[in-house]
């Protein structure tokens, strides 16, 4: 088994006229992981997936899949991926196993091994019983496991997921989660995007995209210690305002913003918290206790993000 | 291309056009509303036209032939009138459409001569009726003449050649009924089948587009070639299906003459719905919503096949330039066939030029909607 990464992207860009959605755009993503896209609607998780699935054509880039380029060997790489759109696909009119047959004769799964196939997918998508029904009575959560049962109907290798848990209730969309790890222990590669930042804790490794730009990259703890470039505190004090101008112009500090009742500081490695403290003093402010955290996700990409326009693209 | 793949879209296909009332409604009831609203609705035949007669001899003679036209029943008696003037008045108000006039000297001429006049006048304000309307009365005419003549050879054993002319003759090829449904039924077949084809397949790739099942569909590896086969397999059997119910329908219930080939018939037919279907397709394909495809679809292929392929609007009386345009509607050449196959019997020489028009625009349609299909979102 060759240990080439299961997609790659270099530079990346697709533009709708003036519009850049995805825009130079470098992403390696090895076999066997599970690759998450976070951001903001309109971010271009969408636009990269469906350029990556050879959907779209980029208007300038390039990008293999499972080893095989998306512009000159479309209909290889299709062979080889499984997807599944940000809107519901399957047919409404068909019941679930009219549905998953279809989707076996078009991935010309063997014949002997079309009845394992579906049963498995059926159990996988916890509608045994149901076979029969039509999809367009089946409730959310269903829907998104059968779409991801016929989207793996083939045991594709490398797997896209645009948004699977959108408007998913909260046990759902774990349950969801389950099957994807599942999947990820056999070695398939999955791709996929969400703008729940509670799922990236999910994902093996993340991208932050934010208006069609690649902003960090890396797993879960590493963003959260590194993106940074500092240490987050949380400052508990008793006027939020004023004492946030305060630290805003103290020595050391990069970033301050209100967060519930208490203020979070990105202090520069080097300063500690009782030098803030000190500061804070000297300026007449009564603060504290203050005390290092490790940060969300969601603090990491809000930072990130501003910091960008701060900078300016 | 791969042929579980066509399998698969044609099963599919088949299921929700099974389960799609609309779609089984232009598949199975539009045929048969159309054939009895067409079939029966349309007529270009007069009955009981009303006429006025004036009998200057009422002899025997005369009074046979008055009575051979009302039991035509193309003709009914409008009145009986006794003089020129009376006629004239007659047409003026419009009490008759028509009036026939028998001279004085009727019958002791056609007695001595065997030949004899008549005279028919007609309102020319309906220029169309009273061609039909002519065109009768030479029919019954004819008849009455045919019905002297006998009497001649009874009476006299010789037959001199003039024997029982009664001046108007006409002879009518491959109709001889003089009925007009003859003429109609086969392009009725033509335009049910061309709006059944085409209005199915331009609802088949725009309903992917719309409920946004295409996106997963272009993810696979199906190819456009194999979904334009998946697709328009089922329509196409379909298709056969209703035209075999048309021309049945023409054949049996209708009595249209039958005077072809079956084979020549099933082939010309397959190739007309291969055509209907593959416009009816390209604009799905082209069209990304089911409303707009199937408007459009309705444009392409009910106007021009009602105005321009000699289905109801004979094509040889339309001024060059239309005629010339009408070359390009594909369904002339298969109402042309449907009436060489029923009414004349036309031998496949015959035929050639139409069937050769009909496989050109088969095989282009085809091919253009076999590239049209684009894999791709953008």
């Amino acid at each position: 088994m060759n240990t080439a990464p299961a997609v790659i992207a270099q530079g990346l860009t697709k533009k709708f006229g003036t519009f850049t959605a995805v825009d130079h755009l470098d992403l390696e993503i090895a076999k066997g992981e599970v690759a998450g896209f976070i951001g903001p609607n309109g971010a271009g998780k969408s636009t990269t997936i469906r350029l990556l699935c050879g959907l779209l054509r980029p208007t300038s880039g390039s990008a293999s899949v499972a080893g095989y380029d998306i512009v000159r060997q479309p209909d290889i790489v299709r062979l080889h991926i499984g997807y599944m759109s940000q809107k519901f696909s399957l047919y409404g009119d068909l019941t679930v196993h009219e549905n998953l047959r279809f989707f076996a004769g078009i991935y010309q799964v063997p014949r002997p091994q079309i009845p394992e196939r579906i049963a498995f997918a059926v159990s996988m998508a916890g509608l045994e019983g149901r076979e029969g029904a039509l999809v367009r009575t089946l409730a959310g959560g269903w829907k998104q496991r059968l779409a991801l049962g016929c989207a793996i109907l083939h045991r594709p290798p490398v797997l896209f997921l645009d948004e699977p848990t959108s408007g998913v209730e909260p046990e759902a969309r774990r349950r969801f989660w389950d099957l994807i790890h599942t999947l990820a222990v056999d070695g398939v590669t999955i791709l996929v995007s969400t703008h729940y930042m509670d799922e990236a804790e999910y994902c093996n490794r993340i991208a932050l995209i934010d208006a069609g730009r690649l902003i960090a990259l890396g797993s879960p703890g590493e963003l959260r210690r590194h993106e940074l470039g500092g240490q987050l505190f949380e400052l508990a004090c008793p006027i939020l305002g004023a004492t946030l101008a305060a630290a805003r112009q103290a020595p050391g500090v990069i970033e301050a913003a209100i967060f519930a009742d208490k203020l979070h500081v990105l202090l520069r490695a080097g300063t500690s918290g009782e030098a803030l403290l000190a500061h804070l003093a000297t300026q007449g402010m009564e603060a504290g206790p203050i005390r290092a955290i490790l940060p969300s996700l969601e603090d990491v990409f809000v930072q990130l993000v501003s910091r960008r326009q701060k900078v300016g693209p | 291309m791969n042929p579980r793949r066509i399998l698969a879209i044609a099963y599919k296909e088949t299921l929700q056009v099974w389960r799609d009332p609309r779609s089984l409604a232009i598949a199975l009831l539009m045929p048969l509303m159309q054939m009895v609203l067409l079939g029966y609705g349309i007529s270009l035949d007069i009955k009981h036209v009303p006429l006025c007669l004036y009998d200057q001899e009422n002899s025997q003679t005369s009074r046979e032939m008055l009575q051979d036209f009302t039991a035509s029943g193309w003709f009914k008696t409008a009145a009986i009138l006794g003089s020129n003037r009376a006629v004239r008045a007659a047409m003026d108000n419009a009490t008759c459409i028509g009036a026939l006039v028998i001279p004085v000297n009727f019958s002791r001429v056609l007695a001595q001569t065997g030949q004899a006049q008549v005279q028919a006048v007609f309102d020319g304000t309906d220029a169309n009726t009273t061609n039909i309307a002519t065109g009768y009365a030479q029919g019954v005419i004819a008849q009455t003449a045919a019905t002297f003549a006998r009497r001649w050879d009874a009476q006299h054993g010789v037959r001199p050649p003039t024997a029982g002319s009664i001046n108007l003759q006409s002879r009518v090829w491959y109709n001889e009924t003089l009925d007009s449904r003859n003429f109609i039924i086969p392009g009725v077949v033509a335009i049910i089948l061309a709006l059944v084809g085409a209005q199915l397949t331009s609802l088949t790739v725009a309903r992917e587009w719309e409920r946004g099942t295409m996106e997963q569909l272009i993810s696979t590896p199906v190819t456009s070639t194999e979904l334009l086969i998946g697709k328009l397999s089922p329509y196409f059997l379909i298709g056969l299906l209703d035209a075999a119910f048309c021309l049945l329908t023409a054949a049996f219930w209708f009595q249209v003459p039958f005077r072809g080939s079956v084979l020549t018939l099933i082939l010309t037919t397959a190739l007309f719905g291969i055509v209907v279907m593959g416009i009816g397709y390209l604009l799905s394909v082209r069209i990304h919503n089911q409303l707009g495809a199937s408007q459009i679809a309705l444009m392409l292929t009910m106007l021009p096949i009602a105005m321009l392929s000699g289905y109801t609007f004979p094509l040889d009386q339309m001024p060059a330039a239309i005629r010339a345009i009408s070359f390009l509607v594909y369904a002339r050449y298969y109402v042309t066939l449907l009436r060489d196959e029923f009414l004349k019997g036309s031998s496949l020489a015959e035929m050639a030029s139409s069937i050769a028009a009909l496989l050109a625009y088969a095989v282009a349609v085809l091919w253009l909607a076999a590239r049209a299909f684009r894999k791709r979102l953008d």
